[in-house]
């Protein structure tokens, strides 16, 4: 492309008394504050002071840490998710590349005596694998997401059964083990895994907010023809957002082994639902097109802050689950709910306004 | 003022807000029965706003709505149909997956003598229909992938068999050419001398005169008049609409053609174009005209590569470009608008800015980070050269008129500095303010050295801004006419009759 020449410069120039135009229609609290994102970190931030102050034990030492450390898979697989999900496709397979790769990497170690560093290597590269059979029948079969996922959901697992059966593999160096449960600086609640949290949270904020590849990525999920009349590559943006998701997860296959300190095929089976959950729960349209990353990471700590709060309160896990069901329909629904608000109050000031017959609408059959 | 009983619609000092924006102030339209009532104003002056009000889209804020002397409030187009009164939106509305006969009797499909769908009857129809308009459509097909040509007649066909007593169109002519357009106003006319009332909005002030009895002119949201045709002139209405003098159509300004940019070889798609060859050079603009559904959008969505072909060759400045693949197009440095603004133009739902910067934002990145400051800085400008009418960058281009969301599409590819422009359509629904600016804008940029490559179905665009004419008749190209003899006559019948123009016509 001989791309941009910015106008000024060239023999076109406008010409200085042309129209210029506001960058935005909304002052910039607004644009924070009536947005969808804000909402979930506000109420993030409620349910947290409220469950400080109010449940007990929730203050305790160890009630954060054990939030971040169990919430981490759904945060990091919460990142190419929202990704996905932008672009109008969805991935359910990727709780059974955790499976997989848990799997994978507690035979390679174990039965195969690879290095620990050798069998994670090997095992994220078994779930970028998985995510590209996924990317390939999606983007360039042209299968839709759903079905080709929840083939490989069972696919996935299925292999990782398999290769282990019911059996499981434990033995794993203790510094590895430790690792993986230690805390980034002693005394404090977070554990080490929010440092490669942190990094990848970064590096996919930039990706979808603040690169040429993100701004692609949602044009996908609004239109996707005229992405492609854009240029955007819709088939090789899909593809390469189901490869990272499965990257992730294999990511997550390694972290979930080391923290529980076992390998087996039934490693964190059922949690895409959560990670599907909270990213729907931070604003991010199945539908396609909207959506951003902070949002996102709210809604799982929000639900993460929410159960750990109930359990503490001692309630039973299906008042929990109820719960977070209950939220998440009303944040779904919150968006036509608003709507739906907003043309009451524009219909009741027509009706008041217009010169309307006392009696029904007349019809001038 | 008229008599009473003779008014079919009635809209008085009707306003219309979305948020903070005014889309109709002060809107006035009094329609007769058996008349045909032009409706004409700017872009952006609040025309479909108040055909939408009428169709029961949108609610009125405030003034008086009569239909046949009798005031209604319409909250669904459900409501204003059951009312007699049928509208053919600026954009078309039909389901892709459904058949096109089944989008025409959408919602009201005759029923037989056991309550089952009686699809005879309705094919039947809609040929009928269809031979009425003078179109051949199968009624079969399904919508998904017509020419918005195509579908702006269904539209019509749909609007026409409701039988409705007030018919209202809303730029319906703006993608057809000469002979649908003819169709459809002979049908307009027999509908107005069985006592209907129809609204015509246009910007083709030919199409106008030719075809309305009367003109009300709308500007910045407000009526301004309404007279009778006889009694008034293009220039006063161009005058009335813009507030001030609106320079020529069509400001050819000669240009020195250079080297060929274009090479087009022998190009085959089975079934819808076969050999065409062509090539455009620096500074030329070549415009291609002929018949809705000739095959001139295919040809140039093949050329772009957004299709495919199966035989030919597509050469850009020497160097072949890869088939089927657009980025491989807007690297070698062609620029696309395509005839559906909101289909494939246009990210309706999103920003300005982002759609403007849609293509060059690869560019804008700093170290790689695209940032929504970099967009609104590249953005304005062009958006300001288009004078594309928004309140902030920030705007959904779902909210803006027509012709505006037309500016947006043209600003998006403008930005990109090609070397080869392909513009389909390139003042669809666009305001003659405007439309005089973009082509004094495409005279320019040929002047600069680009290379233009112009579908249009207004026959003058065609003939006043091509330094030469292809016209395409069932996917052949079937003359090649220079500017200076280029008459409406001989593109009409080259573009109508494929078999007396054989190949001796195309100079080699
Ligand atoms: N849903 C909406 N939200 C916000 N603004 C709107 C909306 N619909 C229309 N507008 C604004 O109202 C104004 C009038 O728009 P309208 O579509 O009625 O113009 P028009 O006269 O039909 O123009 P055109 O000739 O381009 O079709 C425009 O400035 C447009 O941006
Ligand atoms: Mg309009």
């Amino acid at each position: 492309m001989s791309t941009l020449t910015q106008p000024t410069g060239t023999a076109s120039t406008p010409a200085p008394e042309v129209r210029t135009y506001a960058s935005y229609s909304r002052p910039y609290w607004q644009r924070v504050v009536l947005s969808r994102e804000f909402a979930v970190i506000a109420l993030l931030v409620a349910v947290f002071v409220y469950s400080q102050s109010q449940v007990d034990y929730f203050d305790g030492p160890q009630t954060l840490y054990y939030l971040f450390r169990d919430t981490a898979s759904i945060l990091l697989l919460a990142l190419p998710m929202t990704a996905i999900i932008v672009t109008g496709e969805i991935d359910l397979s990727v709780a059974s590349i955790v499976g997989l790769t848990s799997v994978a990497f507690g035979m390679l170690h174990v039965d195969a005596g690879m290095s620990v560093t050798l069998a994670a290597v090997l095992a994220v590269a078994i779930g970028a694998v998985c995510g590209a059979f996924n990317g390939f029948l999606v983007a360039y079969v042209g299968l839709p997401s759903i079905a080709v996922t929840i083939g490989t959901l069972a696919l996935f697992r299925g292999i990782g059964a398999g290769l282990l059966g019911t059996e499981s593999r434990t033995d794993f160096p203790d510094s590895w083990t430790d690792l993986a449960k230690e805390r980034i600086v002693e005394g404090q609640p977070y554990p080490m895994i929010l440092i490669p949290f942190a990094v990848l949270a970064v590096l996919f904020a930039l990706m979808l907010h603040f690169s040429s590849f993100g701004r692609g990525i949602y044009e996908i999920g609004l239109n996707d023809e005229a992405a492609h009349f854009t240029g955007v590559d819709v088939a090789r943006t899909k593809a390469v957002l189901f490869v990272l998701s499965g990257t992730v997860a294999g990511f997550v296959g390694i972290y979930t082994t080391l923290v529980t300190g076992v390998a087996r095929a039934e490693n964190s089976t059922g949690l895409e639902l959560p990670v599907i959950a909270a990213c729907l729960l931070g604003g991010v349209s199945i539908f396609g097109g909207k959506g951003a990353l902070h949002g996102v990471i709210a809604g799982v700590l929000l639900i993460g802050v929410i159960q750990r709060a109930m359990l503490l309160e001692s309630f039973t896990i299906n008042i929990i689950n109820i719960t977070i069901g209950v939220l998440l329909v009303l944040s779904v629904m919150s968006t036509s709910l608003l709507a739906l608000g907003r043309r009451a109050v524009a219909a009741g000031r027509g009706a008041r306004d217009s010169r309307r017959p006392p009696s029904a609408p007349a019809s001038g059959r | 003022m008229v008599e009473q009983s003779r008014v079919a619609l009635e809209l008085r000092d009707v306003a219309k807000s979305f948020g903070a924006v005014a889309a109709l102030r002060s809107g006035t339209l009094v329609v007769e029965r058996g008349s045909i009532h032009a409706l004409v104003g700017e872009n952006g002056a609040g025309k479909s706003t108040l055909v939408k009000i009428v169709a029961g889209v949108h609610r009125r804020d405030s003034g008086t709505f009569r239909l046949h002397g009798e005031d209604v409030d319409f909250a669904s187009t459900a409501e204003s149909k059951g009312s007699g009164v049928a509208v053919i939106y600026q954009e078309p509305t039909l389901f892709p997956d459904l058949s096109v006969t089944e989008n025409i009797f959408m919602g009201r499909q005759p029923r037989s003598r056991f309550g089952r769908i009686d699809r005879g009857a309705m094919h039947r129809e809609a040929l009928e229909l269809f031979a009425r308009l003078g179109v051949e459509i199968d009624p079969r097909r399904p919508a998904l992938g017509l020419s918005i040509a195509d579908q702006q007649i269904i539209e019509i066909a749909k609007a026409i068999s409701l039988d409705a007593s007030v018919l209202i169109m809303d730029e319906p002519t703006a993608a057809l050419s000469g002979v649908e357009v003819e169709r459809l106003f002979a049908v307009a006319r027999s509908l107005r001398d069985e006592g209907r009332a129809l609204v015509f909005i246009s910007h083709r002030f030919e199409e106008v005169f030719a075809l309305c009895d009367t003109v009300t002119v709308m500007r910045d949201g407000a009526y301004v008049s309404t007279d009778p045709i006889a009694e008034i002139t293009v220039d006063d209405i161009v005058s009335r609409m813009v507030g001030r003098e609106v320079a020529d159509l069509f400001p050819k300004t000669p240009a020195t053609i250079g080297e060929p940019v274009l090479e087009v070889e022998g190009l085959e798609r089975a079934g819808v174009f076969h050999d065409v060859s062509f090539t455009v050079r620096a500074g030329e603009i070549v415009g291609l005209a002929g018949l809705v559904g000739a095959g001139r959008s295919e040809i140039a969505r093949a050329v772009f590569g957004v299709d495919g072909y199966d035989a030919g060759s597509v050469r850009l400045a020497g160097r072949p470009v890869k088939p089927r693949n657009p980025r491989a197009a807007i690297r070698s440095g062609m620029a696309f608008v395509p005839e559906d603004r909101r289909k494939q133009g246009l990210v309706t739902d999103g920003s300005v800015a982002r759609n403007v910067a849609g293509v060059i934002r690869g560019g804008l990145a700093r170290a790689g980070l695209l940032t929504s400051a970099a967009e609104n800085r590249a953005a304005g400008p062009w958006a300001a050269k288009l004078e594309v009418k928004t309140s902030a960058l920030d705007m959904h281009a779902a909210t803006m008129s027509g012709g505006n969301q037309q500016k947006v599409v043209i600003a998006k590819w403008l930005a990109t500095d090609p070397t080869l422009l392909i513009i389909d359509e390139p003042t669809r629904g666009i305001d003659v303010g405007t439309k005089a600016e973009v082509h004094r804008l495409l005279s320019e940029l040929a002047g600069e050295g680009l290379a233009i490559l112009m579908i249009s179905s207004e026959l003058p665009e065609v003939l006043g801004m091509a330094d030469r004419v292809l016209v395409v008749c069932e996917g052949r190209i079937t003359a090649d006419i220079d500017r200076a003899d280029a008459t409406p006559e001989n593109v009409m019948r080259a573009a109508t009759n494929a078999t007396s123009h054989t190949a001796e016509e195309v100079p080699a």
